[in-house]
């Protein structure tokens, strides 16, 4: 089975989160960068499939050069191509990403049998590019998925049972392939990197390709830090010897009865 | 012109509290421009109180469905919400020799709340119609037509992003959880850290107006809920949800009132039996940091913040967690938050609203004993 996994680099924030002063971009001085635990997952569901199934993963980004080394850590995990649409600076709206990335797996003549996405990007949250791509596609889609089961006709994959909690009952979801699914953390552990899995990483090439960017219709004008972040607690004591306070304060709360 | 705001029916039957708070912002954005404020929802008419729609301030409202519509069916949702806004019936002032975008004439905005059905039904609508959609939205309003300024999330809420939307129609979801529910019962503004929905929704409307799911004290069902039977092609219904059964057990993580939070100062999985001793007797949920789920400690479904649950307890009490941004993005909700770590200088010191220095194992089992010897 041929999979392809997009995924996306973004800022690796700890403790605090910083803007330019230009109030325009995350300040990335002391961060590294990483990819959603989501895509993550995704690109661990994939490598799971083909291991069961036979085939091989695409990990496909679109971002700046140094994107590729989000695609060697995916590679790493199990991941056999990569595939980097290079871009410049400029922040890539989510019409323009699906546009480049279904352009990318193969137009009208899609190569893959699935395509797995994260459910939404980690910095910018925008909840679509996977149903955009699928509609440029003509596929079926379904979002923000936590189980999913590739149900095979002998060595054919036929068809995907795919499933996700909402409001408390699991929708479950019957798509034929080819398809397009984003999925959530927790659908799997992904594993750690392997030596093995590193060094191979480390010498793959990459292919690039450079598509062009369109508007979006969504402007950006500035980004800051919600008001109220930045308090200071009140240090209601040290060790044991702050027990009872602690102890009032829930019962403050009202949470001891 | 019409903000349309598509609602999402409970069970139990009435409006989903997340809709109702969507509504909210959809009002702010009509109110910013004079528009009328409608609603649609996909189900049986009787499934939407007409009260609780005019005490929302609605004045037009669609039940949208047809036998071939058995369940949630994202294209097929977004396909028939095209079809409403493209239908002269809609609007008795359209022009039918107007094309298909020119027919979504009398609408200038549909919003949802930003749940999994309400981003997935408005980014299939986004592809469809090639609008663009802005999701996570805490607040909109109109500055002409064709252009709305508005307010909405990154990083799960740990950025606020100002952007302009150049659109015909708007398409946008709510981040319910930002949008305060007080905002609902007052009818007021949504707003998020003091941001101006624009507009003066926080005026008259208000009458009447009771928290989200409820129903308006006397108020007149002044409004007709219209039937819409959408058109299909069987390529819409390819993909539809088969519900199975409810799968709640145990205290939910996302509606618990108090949440026992452990991350990688517990050590491992052994250390979780004295979090577990203290959820039990406060009748808590244990909620961990995904430092605790990639080691396997404890399985995802407890893990709390952006690609976990968000919680919203009364109280929060987070136990070797360092407070990073995308694990205080899910335990902002909480009325109050206190951590326990042994390091004065861990980012939610500067996050919680109150701290105890210390190491948590010898912390909870001496809150444990305090609290057993105060009970009978
Ligand atoms: C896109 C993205 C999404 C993410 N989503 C999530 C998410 O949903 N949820 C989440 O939690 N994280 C998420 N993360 C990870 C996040 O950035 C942090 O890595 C993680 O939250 C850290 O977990 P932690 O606080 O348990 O561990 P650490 O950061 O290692 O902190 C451990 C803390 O425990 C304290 N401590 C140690 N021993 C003791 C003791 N005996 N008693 C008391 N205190 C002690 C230490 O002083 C320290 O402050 C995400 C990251 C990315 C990039
Ligand atoms: N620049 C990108 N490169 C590759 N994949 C992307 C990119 N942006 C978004 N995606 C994919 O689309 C998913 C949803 O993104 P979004 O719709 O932007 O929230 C992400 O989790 C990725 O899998």
């Amino acid at each position: 089975m041929e999979i392809c996994v997009c995924v996306k680099r973004v800022p690796m924030v700890g403790g605090a989160i910083m803007v330019t002063p230009d109030g325009l971009e995350v300040d990335t001085t002391m961060s590294g960068f990483t990819v959603s635990p989501h895509e993550e997952c995704a690109v661990e569901e994939a490598v799971q499939i083909t291991e069961r199934l036979g085939g091989s993963v695409t990990v496909l980004t679109l971002g700046p050069p140094e994107a590729a080394g989000q695609l060697r850590d995916m590679l790493a995990l199990g991941a056999s191509r990569g595939i980097l649409l290079q871009t410049d600076d400029t922040e890539w709206g989510p019409i323009a990403t699906a546009d480049a990335i279904a352009d990318a797996v193969g137009g009208g003549d899609v190569a893959y049998d699935l395509l797995l996405f994260g459910n939404e990007a980690a910095d910018t949250g925008g909840y679509q590019v996977p149903v955009r791509v699928a509609h440029s596609l003509a596929l079926p889609c379904v979002t923000g998925i936590k189980g999913l089961e590739v149900v095979a006709d002998g060595d054919w994959p036929e068809r995907i049972v795919a499933s996700r909690e909402y409001r408390g009952t699991e929708e479950v979801f019957d798509l034929p392939l080819p398809a397009v699914v984003s999925v959530k953390e927790g659908i799997n552990l992904p594993r750690y990197p392997s030596l093995p899995g590193r060094l191979r990483a480390k010498r793959a090439t990459i292919e690039t390709i450079e598509p062009s960017w369109r508007p979006n219709g969504l402007r950006k004008e500035r980004l800051r830090v919600p008001e109220g972040a930045g308090k200071k607690a009140q240090v209601l004591g040290t060790g044991t010897e702050a027990v009872p306070a602690l102890v009032g304060l829930l019962d403050e709360l009202g949470v001891l009865s | 012109m019409t903000v349309l705001c598509l609602i999402e029916t409970d069970a139990g039957g009435g409006a989903a509290d997340a809709s109702m708070r969507a509504m909210t912002v959809a009002r702010g954005l009509a109110r910013s421009a004079d528009e009328d404020l409608a609603a649609a929802w996909f189900g049986p008419a009787e499934a939407v109180s007409p009260g609780e729609l005019v005490a929302a301030g609605v004045t037009r409202a669609w039940a949208i469905g047809s036998a071939e519509l058995p369940g949630y069916a994202p294209l097929a949702w977004a396909r028939a919400l095209a079809g409403l806004a493209a239908d002269p019936s809609a609007d008795p002032s359209a022009d039918p020799s107007a094309g298909p975008l020119g027919a979504f004439g009398w609408l200038s905005a549909v919003v949802a709340a930003a749940t999994d059905h309400g981003n997935e039904v408005l980014a299939h609508l986004g592809a469809i119609t090639g609008l663009p959609m802005a999701a996570n939205c805490v607040s909109a309003s109109r500055t002409s037509a064709g252009e709305c300024r508005l307010v909405r999330q990154r990083w799960a809420g740990s950025l606020l992003e100002d952007a302009v939307l150049e659109a015909p129609v708007a398409l946008l979801t709510v981040a319910a959880d930002a949008v305060p529910a007080d905002a609902v019962q007052a009818g007021g503004e949504a707003a998020a850290g003091g941001e101006a929905a624009g507009g003066e929704a926080a005026g008259g409307e208000a009458a009447g107006g009771e928290a989200a799911g409820g129903v308006a004290a006397g108020g007149e069902a002044a409004i007709s809920v219209a039937a819409y039977q959408p058109e299909l092609a069987d390529g819409d219904l390819a993909v539809l949800a088969a519900e199975s059964a409810d799968r709640r057990s145990g205290v939910s993580l996302a509606s618990a009132r108090v949440v026992i939070g452990g991350g990688r100062g517990v050590g491992g999985p052994e250390g979780f039996a004295v979090l577990e001793e203290l959820a039990g007797l406060l009748g808590a949920a244990v909620g961990v940091s995904r430092v605790v789920t990639s080691q396997g400690w404890r399985p995802h479904k407890q893990q709390v913040g952006q690609t976990g649950t968000k919680i919203t307890p009364e109280l929060y009490l987070a136990c070797g967690i360092s407070g990073a941004i995308q694990h205080m993005a899910g335990c902002q909700g909480a009325k109050t938050i206190v951590a326990i770590n042994t390091d004065a200088g861990a980012p939610i010191v500067t996050k919680a609203d109150y701290a105890v220095i210390g190491d948590l194992h010898e912390v909870l089992p001496a809150l444990v004993e305090a609290i057993r010897a105060r009970r009978p």
